[in-house]
């Protein structure tokens, strides 16, 4: 049994982690949405935790129960049909239930959305979020792919365009007014990104050729990180955006501001 | 019988020699690739190599090219473990990185100087490369190869009771199409723009803008394809034409359903493939744009490319790839269904519903596949059709588990190496299956989807069960192919150590994709909500590097014992099914006489009898 | 990546050719070539790379300048990334145009496309390229072919190096932090210009000319420029600016003379 302790010596880095283990969990839930799903991912934690450990100890009891004995023969059964409706029927109902249950909460998250107090555009392409504001007339300026410059013109915008007169371009800083219902218009230049705020419990990949929507409704200020979730070539791992949840009145600051610069 | 006996040793040293070549071969058949790192100076060392390896087939092509289809069970075997210890050697790499990110391996860059160039931290670029070619060469390379194409060409005919397969060229053939997919796959490795590193799953666009490596990854796996298509043919028509006088199809064992069932998705599913991957080399290549939109704007530069979709490829590649994952389970279950009652002396429990519950996986599991893209934009309606389709597959499963515990239940249990990874495979993949929920309830999804809580989960389906079961399989199988027994004592530590450390390594993914970690990410500390994970990441590696290295516990056991191993006679197990009553290894043509079947597989214990076992082919 | 593209097939059919058991190499005989595919052999040529053409001392120098009045340089906005933003203190502003008050032109690169023979073996000294404060440091500069080109990371963040040549073979290479190595590189053919990009920070751009002699320059702050060492012959000097384009200019010059060559580019 010599080597049991040399494995638990080896695996002594896992104290590292005890020490700060309980806070490698689900983060902070920021959003209306974000609790309800958290309340969905316990109920379907409590229900496998709960066959997990049936499961287990029933197999570790056979296990210990009917090892083989001398003298002891085992029993002669090829099964039997009342067992096997049982066991075949109580999953099914519980997963059914666990479906309507989990479709409650898809529809609210994904179904149609509430009417929008702000919508944004944002344009993921490799490696950084273009987050697009409508400006004051809530209308986002025309953006045409002819136009796209690298450096000063990132998503195309006709500056041109009356409606994007007042429209704001900002690479990876993605401000939200707190409590207001804000609609993300989702899209990307070149390959699959996946816009994914952990403290959302949301993410939504952003596919070329595909504009898709998602909305959430702030409830917490402060910063957040954006990750890419899905893999866009060698600088995936960094394609971090930076978000800020502020009060109304902030948020028509730091815009204001912002679009000052964006003149500059 | 001293005639007979002298025939088994004859068998057994063919055995032997058809392991020795085999390896040789693949020795040799890396050499010319090898040589690609050198500079072009040295060109005639790769001249060199290939007339070696020329030479060597020619050699040895008589244990190399044989249409027996034990010879080639055991050439499937040899390259697909040769595959998973590569694989393996991948996983460590990446987990270097996830334990410890920027640190600098002055030692590695002078092995891998693509990787670390310098000895600097490895480069984010080969971190891709790796995470992609340890999916690919575990799922194409080793796992499917070691479960449909080891166990479902030795097993078939030997437990059916026929000579060999329906068409034994065919079945030469696709083992012959493999080594050339693995060159091919593999040959990014040795090109200055490297390997394949668009993720296992190559989503378009990306994989369109990746270069050579990526071009070669598509031709190797649609080789493979072939393979797996050609064998399947195989295996279909041997079960329905071959079997022995007797054999119903009610009385065939678990393992055959299970390869019988399988072998209808590879054929159903792997044309997908084929076809997905032909419109994705030509829109990486001829400039089609089959996967790629209008609008397009690639590094700043405009694409010439209109009206392809996106989503079509996650469509086409996880029709085929979602049914994979049981073409990657379905044949562990057969075998572990074999093995349960043997060592509980017992019959299979619910012999009927765990055909049925097999049918089900099957058809359900051609029905689920969107299930991979709750959050990839498409209506949200559709993902509410494949929630409940994937829900409805944990009935089957859940089904063949209970049924497994029920076989034990009142069992004489006797835990040898291969019952006990038989039992994690047991164990490990109701974990599997169990985290299978979470990602199955659409809005959870949204949340674990593309974390390393899918990772976790991914794994305890495919390395706790399907490798478990692929484990259960060789050390159970292991004195029918070889006449030996493998070392018991050896066999224990290796499966405790794997046990304990595949749970140390996967059971804190789980941990992490709750926390936000998402996956393929090369470097996580610049999130702040991983600003915790380091140590957990730490505890992971050294965990899997103790994991790689107890596989070379397997390694030892599996060579020593071709030699050295207890002689084992034909029937050590006392098992009933066909494969046991002829000799170990059995000769070509594998029964002296065709065997007449007269039971189902899992009579043990039968009441009134003395022994506690009753073959198939003994009259009660 | 255009030819590495069309060498992929060959490729695979040389391999299939070594996976099917190498029977037949002959056929397979299609790779000598494979060496495209390798990182181009930095040149050994060693140091004093002037040629040996008798009597090389003569000198193009000259002033670059705006005609009209500069456009006003953009505000790099750095906020997509907090640790180039920290690195600045006071705005930083786009190098694209960048001319003084008297139109001096920075940031031109001039050399002589047409009129030099012979061959000019490539200096071992590196040519260094610096990634400091989310900007290319320099931002256009000139290199000979085969010349070592090393490029650092001195930000705490990651850049990736990523040169699109269209006439050599391009590259893309991540560099996580100022512990990543430096990127050594050196292109095989001559190309003006080579444009460098970061993906991660958009704003960042640098221009390499790539020339297969020593006879090129960079516009200064003051807009000047001198090219020396010339043998004495009749030569074509093209100015090359990121905004207004090229302007070629013929010159004769005698051996030990300097000859001024100056530039105007028309501000649009």
């Amino acid at each position: 049994m010599g080597w049991l302790a040399a494995l638990g010596a080896l695996f002594a880095p896992a104290s590292a982690w005890a020490q700060d283990g309980m806070r490698v969990w689900l983060p902070q839930a920021v959003t209306t949405t974000a609790p309800v799903i958290d309340r969905l991912f316990y109920v379907v934690l409590a229900i496998t935790g709960a066959v997990f450990i049936g499961v287990q100890l029933t197999l570790v009891y056979f296990l210990i129960r009917y090892r083989r004995r001398p003298g002891v023969r085992a029993g002669y059964t090829h099964g039997n049909n009342l067992v096997e409706v049982v066991w075949t029927a109580i999953p099914a109902i519980i997963l059914v239930w666990l479906s309507l249950r989990s479709q409650q909460v898809w529809s609210q998250v994904r179904g149609t959305p509430p009417p929008p107090d702000l919508e944004v555009a944002i344009t993921a392409q490799q490696f950084a979020w273009n987050i697009h504001y409508p400006g004051a007339d809530r209308r986002f300026g025309r953006t045409d792919a002819s136009l796209i410059d690298e450096a000063s013109n990132p998503i195309g915008l006709d500056r041109t365009d009356p409606t994007a007169q007042d429209d704001l371009v900002s690479v990876n800083q993605l401000h939200l007014p707190l409590n207001q219902t804000v609609l993300i218009h989702l899209k990307a230049k070149d390959v699959i990104h996946s816009f994914f705020v952990p403290q959302f419990r949301l993410k939504q990949d952003a596919v070329p050729g595909i504009t898709s929507r998602m909305w959430v409704q702030p409830t917490t200020a402060g910063n957040f990180d954006i990750a890419c979730a899905e893999l866009c070539g060698l600088g995936h791992y960094r394609m971090r955006g930076f978000l800020t949840i502020e009060s109304p009145e902030e948020f028509q600051n730091w815009l204001t501001q912002s679009l000052a610069e964006q003149a500059l | 019988m001293s005639g007979a006996s002298h025939t088994t040793h004859d068998a057994a040293d063919g055995m032997r020699k058809v392991v020795n070549s085999q390896l040789i071969f693949l020795g040799l058949l890396f050499v010319p690739l090898l040589s690609l790192l050198l500079p072009a100076q040295a060109a005639w060392i790769r001249w060199g190599s290939l007339a070696v390896l020329a030479a060597a087939v020619v050699v040895m092509r008589r244990t190399l090219f044989s249409s027996d289809h034990k010879v080639i069970g055991v050439q499937f075997l040899i390259t697909s473990l040769v595959m998973l210890f590569v694989g393996g050697l991948l996983a460590a790499l990446i987990r270097l990185q996830l334990g410890w990110p920027n640190q600098a391996w002055p030692w590695l860059g002078k092995i891998l100087p693509g990787g670390f160039p310098e000895g600097g931290p490895m480069d984010p670029t080969f971190y891709n490369m790796l995470f992609t070619m340890h999916g690919s060469i575990m799922i194409f390379f080793a796992i499917i190869p070691l479960l449909v194409g080891v166990f479902g060409n030795y097993l078939i005919p030997l437990k059916i009771g026929a000579g060999d397969m329906a068409f034994p060229k065919l079945n030469m053939y696709s083992y012959w199409l493999v080594p050339p997919a693995i060159a091919v796959v593999c040959a990014g490795f040795f090109m200055e723009s490297g390997a394949a590193a668009g993720g296992w799953t190559a989503y378009a666009p990306l994989s369109t803008t990746l270069g050579p490596g990526q071009v070669c990854w598509i031709v190797g796996v649609i080789i493979l394809g072939s393979s797996s298509i050609m064998g399947a043919a195989n295996y279909l028509t041997t079960i329905i034409n071959l079997r022995a006088p007797g054999m119903s199809f009610f009385r065939l064992p678990l393992a055959i359903w299970a390869l019988f069932i399988t072998a209808i998705m590879v054929l159903l599913a792997t044309p997908v493939l084929a076809s997905a991957l032909i419109l994705l080399l030509l829109d990486s290549t001829a400039g089609t744009s089959f996967f790629l939109p209008a609008g397009l704007v690639i590094d700043g530069v405009v694409q010439a490319r209109a009206g392809g979709q996106v989503l079509l490829w996650q469509h086409l590649f996880w029709f085929y790839s979602h049914p994979a994952v049981y073409i990657m389970i379905l044949p562990a279950m057969g075998i572990v269904s074999e093995i349960l009652p043997v060592f509980a002396r017992k019959p299979l429990f619910g012999y009927h519903s765990m055909v049925y519950a097999i049918m089900g996986i099957a058809l359900l599991g051609f029905l689920v596949w969107a299930h991979h893209m709750f959050t990839s934009g498409m209506n949200p309606t559709l993902g509410t059709s494949f929630m409940v389709s994937t829900m409805v597959i944990a009935v089957p499963s859940a089904i063949k588990t209970f049924n497994w515990l029920g076989t034990l239940w009142r069992g004489s249990i006797q835990l040898t190496t291969p019952m006990l990874h038989a039992i994690a495979f047991v164990s490990m993949f109701v974990i599997g299956g169990l985290t299978g929920i979470f990602a199955a309830s659409t809005p959870v999804d949204l949340y674990l989807h593309d974390t390393y809580f899918i990772v976790g989960h991914l794994h305890y389906v495919l390395f706790g069960g399907s490798l478990f079961g692929i484990f259960a399989g060789v050390t159970f199988w292991y004195p029918k192919m070889f006449g030996r027994m493998l070392n018991e004592r050896l066999g224990k530590i290796h499966c405790a150590l794997t046990f304990i450390c595949f749970n140390a390594v996967m059971f804190p993914m789980f941990i992490l994709g709750i926390a936000g970690m998402p996956r393929r990410i090369y470097d996580y500390t610049a999130y702040t909500h991983l600003a915790q994970v380091g140590g957990l990441n730490r505890m992971m590696s050294v965990a899997a590097f103790v994991l790689v290295a107890a596989q070379v516990l397997f390694i030892i056991n599996f060579f020593r014992s071709l030699a050295h191993g207890k002689v084992a006679g034909q029937n050590p197990w006392q098992a009933n099914t066909l494969e046991w009553a002829t000799a170990s290894p059995p000769p070509h043509g594998n029964f002296t006489t065709t065997p007449t079947v007269y039971h189902g597989p899992y009579e043990y214990s039968v009441p009134g009898r003395k022994e506690d076992w009753l073959a198939q082919n003994v009259k009660a | 990546m255009e030819r590495s593209r069309m060498w992929s097939p060959l490729l695979i059919a040389t391999l299939i050719a070594i996976g099917c058991g190498g029977g037949k190499p002959q056929e397979a005989s299609a790779t000598p070539d494979a060496p495209e595919g390798r990182p181009v052999q930095v040149a050994e040529a060693p140091a004093g790379a002037q040629p040996a053409v008798g009597g090389s001392s003569a000198v193009i120098q000259g002033t670059v300048t705006l005609d009209g009045q500069a456009p006003k340089p953009a505000t790099l906005k750095m906020s997509a990334d907090p640790v180039c933003q920290q690195a600045h203190s006071s705005p930083v502003y786009a190098e694209d145009v960048v001319a003084s008050a008297q139109g001096q032109l920075k940031n031109v690169f001039v050399y002589v496309k047409d009129g030099v023979s012979g061959t000019y073996p490539a200096p071992a000294t590196p040519v260094m390229l610096d990634q400091n404060g989310c900007v290319y440091k320099p931002h256009v500069f000139g290199i000979q072919v085969n010349q070592p080109l090393e490029v650092a990371n001195s930000d705490p963040t990651a850049h990736n190096v990523n040169a699109k040549p269209t006439a050599n073979t391009p590259f893309n290479t991540a560099q996580p932090s100022n512990k990543a190595p430096k990127v050594k590189k050196a292109f095989a053919k001559p190309e003006v210009m080579v444009k460098f990009k970061c993906n991660i920070h958009p704003w960042m751009s640098a221009y390499a000319g790539v020339v297969a002699h020593p006879f090129f320059g960079v516009s200064g702050d003051d807009g000047s420029f001198t090219i020396s060492g010339l043998p004495a012959g009749t030569y074509t000097v093209e100015a090359w600016h990121e905004k207004y384009g090229t302007q070629t200019q013929s010159v004769t010059v005698g051996d030990g003379e300097s000859e001024s060559v100056n530039f105007t580019f028309k501000a649009q």
